[in-house]
């Protein structure tokens, strides 16, 4: 097995690879869908989000490897667990708890989590047009055109499920209490989102937080779903720990590069 | 831009510096017979994304914008670049990938969009600039934006899904002549 790689935990690089991580993590699960989704529509557009999202982390994983001499392949697939710094929310599996059903997960779970994530992005990517380290901004002017079209299309999915059949909102609620304690974590201002606003770089994640809020909770109202009590509960993805699952979506994303050293084909 | 030239750059988008150099004009024409592979309806020239020619003495730079961040065309695009022109005696070649500005559908010529819907594709309107506004929440049955069918020319049409065979197309159905179609998103 290739040995790890030993990363730089700059502030600078963790707010880089926090991004990156996000977008290559979530990207990882929707890829799960591939061959999956109840109908076909569906197949192709989780997918072709995986897609864009797997082509924003590499934009922003080989900007960030650039500095310490890393490409984006080494990035992604020679890292260790605890050097991953996307929030807890993306490394979820497709279902939680008491899901029961055959496939790679809850549509309803997916859907929800890709439109509080494309949310969050969307807005960070807009505050990245404006960052101070100019090849950042210009992969965010880009892929801020891409999340707009993810944020929609999730936030379609969410009224029809919500607003729909009983059993459809019954099960659009409870993917809404599931996820609703990951978000705290998004929010959390940190030493690392404050070297970021400092420097120019990006925004703290905290500052998005009114804006997002305003925007799920129409969504979340026209669909006639109700987000649980804030409770005490944080995750700490961001920071580098993870829960259980991480460990095995890496395993699965990493197998054949720690297997076949610089394999290509 | 310097120089304007015979084979002035007819695309929408921002201004390509294209030198006046022969090297650099004729891979400019040349160019206009690359064909997108997943649209090959397509030139690189009609989709916009050759965003400069220049002859550097030891290689002739070409600049190229993606136009999808996960595209995955983008390498073998660069290849054929670098293949096109080699074989016309005008490399060696030398290309980079240029993020800003980012690309846009806005930047595709007018012949591009022609020949988008003689292949079948209904072409991209403008890019709607309220498209930073916050979500526009869709009922179901709330008519989506018109996008007439290519074949029929009817604005009967309905989006089947957001998404399509590649990340820059909808799928649509006509409701008059019944045929489905491919939409390219304005983006």
């Amino acid at each position: 097995m290739t040995a790890s790689i030993q990363i730089d935990r700059s502030p600078a690089q963790q707010y880089l690879l926090r991004l990156g991580d996000t977008c290559l993590i979530l990207g990882q699960r929707l890829g799960e869908w591939c061959g999956h989704a109840p109908i076909i529509e569906e197949d192709i557009a989780l997918t072709n989000m995986a897609l864009d999202l797997v082509g924003q982390a590499r934009a922003v994983l080989t900007h960030a490897g650039r500095a310490q001499g890393y490409d984006e392949d080494q990035l992604a697939f020679l890292r260790d667990e605890r050097d991953f710094f996307n929030p807890t929310l993306v490394e979820l599996p497709n279902a939680l708890g008491g899901h029961a059903r055959p496939g790679p997960g809850d549509f309803a779970l997916t859907v929800l989590r890709n439109f509080l994530v494309a949310t969050l992005l969307k807005g960070l990517w807009t505050r990245l047009c404006e960052s101070s380290d100019a090849e950042l901004a210009a992969i965010a002017a880009k892929a801020l055109k891409e999340a707009r079209y993810h944020q929609q299309h999730a936030a379609d999915w969410v009224l029809r499920l919500g607003d729909g059949t009983d059993e459809s909102h019954r099960r659009m609620q409870a993917a809404l209490d599931q996820l609703w304690r990951y978000v705290p974590e998004l929010f959390e201002a940190d030493a690392v989102d404050e070297a970021a606003a400092a420097g120019g770089l990006g925004p703290r994640w905290a500052d998005l937080q009114a804006d997002w809020r305003a925007q799920v909770d129409e969504v979340l109202a026209e669909a006639g779903l109700t987000p649980p009590a804030d409770s005490s509960f944080r995750s700490t993805g961001r920071r580098g720990v993870h829960t259980e699952h991480m460990g095995y979506i890496l395993a699965e994303m990493q197998q054949l590069q720690r297997a076949y050293p610089g394999g290509a084909w | 831009m310097t120089q304007a030239g015979a084979s002035a750059p007819a695309t929408a988008g921002p201004p390509v510096p294209v030198d006046a150099s022969v090297r650099a004009q004729r891979a400019w024409a040349l160019l206009d017979e690359v064909l997108d592979p997943e649209v090959p309806a397509l030139s690189l020239r009609d989709l916009g994304i050759v965003r400069g020619v220049a002859d550097e003495g030891d290689a002739l730079a070409v600049v190229l914008t993606p136009t999808y961040s996960g595209c995955p065309a983008t390498e073998a695009i660069a290849r054929s670049v670098v293949e096109a022109l080699e074989a016309a005696g005008l490399g060696p070649v030398r290309v980079t990938l240029q993020r800003a500005p980012a690309w846009s559908t806005d930047w595709i010529s007018d012949a591009g969009r022609r020949k988008l819907r003689d292949y079948g594709i209904a072409p991209p309107g403008p890019v709607d600039p309220a498209a930073g506004a916050p979500v526009r929440l869709v009922r179901r049955a709330a008519p989506a934006a018109t996008v007439a069918c290519p074949r029929c020319g009817s604005a009967q049409t309905e989006r089947l899904s957001a998404f399509g065979s590649t990340a820059c197309k909808a799928l649509y159905r006509c409701l008059a002549c019944r045929e489905p179609f491919e939409h390219f998103k304005p983006i």
